[in-house]
């Protein structure tokens, strides 16, 4: 058993939060460099030029990347010999996250009583939090600030068995094309396939959070990434939906198995400002 | 293309969709309360917050700005949930929208009708844009927080012409461009 401390999990999620909503993951600007020597469109290469010089800037003057500081999503993978102290886990959570967009000068965006008077929390709680155990007595924290540009473009069917790989492909195509310039693309696009319905948008939300470009570990699944990823690229949408050759800047595919009767499937997508800043305590 | 505000006829004219411009000049923030409230107050017959004939209207909320700053990071947010009140805004006389991702019919077939055009600015670029933005003040809806309307004093800000006044769509032709085909 180990102890961690709730006052040192609030700090790290402000922290975090800053972090994040500022810096640029290395994979991420590394692969937009990658998309700037492919692209072939001129206005697309004038974007993609935008976009790198805003990240260069965000990351210098440590100022958001983007006004939309997003719903903050907050994967916590708890090793099961760790032992939380000094207070109430979701609590201290919420109290980092308030924190942390309080003194970052970030966005307040979630509101509540969604579907009538939709009024502001004014601190941008409460986080959407996901939870696992794991082996260990490490407390991983990612933070990951979700824009709502691309998160409303997520879609999820639960298709026939028989609709396979085919099934499959053609609706992780129309939900992109269909999301056009919306989510800001170059995108990533994650995709959840199998478990329940619940599940897969879970799995879809959590393949956004492997490195960009690295591919799953199954060969089968690989490549379908790989044939998915080239697909989608032929769509032609390009950079802000302008036309060009790179609509997305990869496409992480993650499977669980799932009823003998369903073929669930979802889309999660993320921009180009794909915030994610992670510790581990 | 360097753009002086207000605009007119004479400058939308001149533009076609995929057209790199540069404004200078006063544009206002709105975005979904503010747009519902503009429209409602359009609709009783009384008179907007401020004068919106040849004005362009960026869809915008910004981050709160930090000690030293005119505003905080400020990128285009999704046109699209504006589409059921943008016909009646131009109507009144609104000449420019700057937004990001595409329009519906309605959008665009009244952009055609009152000789407005909608531009497109980089989404996520919000640093990089809110260094264009040189003085801001909030006209109207306070309360509305990061969706009050605001008065915005933009020098080169970029944009890129999506819809014109003659119909030419940049998403629609930009696609068609691009598309591969793949077996």
């Amino acid at each position: 058993m180990r102890d961690i401390d709730c006052q040192t999990i609030k700090e790290t999620l402000a922290r975090l939060c800053q972090e994040a909503t500022a810096y640029l993951p290395e994979d991420v600007l590394q692969a937009l460099k990658e998309a700037r020597q492919k692209e072939e469109s001129p206005l697309g290469q004038k974007i993609l030029d935008q976009i790198l010089e805003n990240a260069e800037l965000a990351r210098k003057e440590m100022l958001p990347l983007c006004q939309d500081t997003g719903t903050t999503v907050v994967f916590l993978e708890i090793g099961q010999d760790a032992h939380i102290v000094g207070g109430n886990l979701s609590d201290c959570i919420a109290e980092g996250v308030r924190e942390g967009y309080d003194k970052g000068y970030l966005r307040k965006s979630i509101v509540d009583k969604p579907f009538s008077a939709r009024v502001n929390t004014k601190d941008n709680t409460p986080p959407v939090v996901h939870t696992e155990i794991v082996p260990g007595d490490k407390l991983k924290i990612q933070v990951m600030p979700k824009g709502g540009g691309c998160e409303n473009m997520s879609r999820l069917a639960i298709l026939l068995p028989a609709e396979g790989k085919k099934g499959v492909t053609d609706f992780v195509l129309r939900a992109v094309e269909e999301a056009g310039g919306n989510p800001c693309p170059p995108i990533i696009v994650g995709v959840g396939i199998g478990g329940t319905a619940e599940m897969a948008m879970s799995l879809a939300k959590k393949a956004l959070t492997r490195k960009v470009g690295k591919p799953n570990a199954d060969a089968e699944t690989a490549e379908l990434e790989r044939e998915l990823l080239e697909k989608v690229n032929a769509l032609g949408l390009g950079p802000q939906a302008v036309g060009g050759r790179i609509t997305a800047l990869a496409l992480h595919v993650e499977v669980h198995p799932t009823h003998i009767t369903s073929l669930p499937v979802a889309v999660n997508i993320q921009c180009h400002s794909a915030r994610l800043k992670e510790a581990v305590l | 293309m360097d753009i002086k505000l207000p605009l007119t006829d004479e400058i939308v004219e001149k533009l076609h969709a995929g057209d790199d411009v540069r404004f200078t000049g006063v544009i206002y923030t709105a975005r979904d309360a503010a747009h519902r409230r503009m429209v409602e107050a359009l609709d009783k017959g009384e008179s907007l917050p401020f004068d919106i004939h040849g004005q362009v209207i960026y869809y915008v909320g910004p981050t709160p700005a930090k000690p030293g700053q005119v505003i905080g990071s400020a990128g285009p947010t999704t046109s699209m949930r504006l589409d059921r009140f943008t016909p009646s805004l131009l109507a009144a006389g609104l000449k420019g929208i700057i937004g990001k991702g595409g329009r519906g019919q309605e959008v665009r077939d009244a952009l055609k009708q009152y000789k407005g055009v909608y531009f497109i600015a980089v989404g996520g670029a919000g640093a990089l844009l809110a260094r264009h933005i040189k003085k801001v003040d909030i006209v109207a809806y306070e309360d509305l927080g990061t969706e009050a309307v605001r008065r915005l004093e933009v020098e080169d800000f970029p944009a890129i012409v999506c819809n014109d006044i003659y119909g030419g769509d940049l998403l629609q032709e930009g696609k068609a461009r691009y598309k591969l085909s793949v077996t």
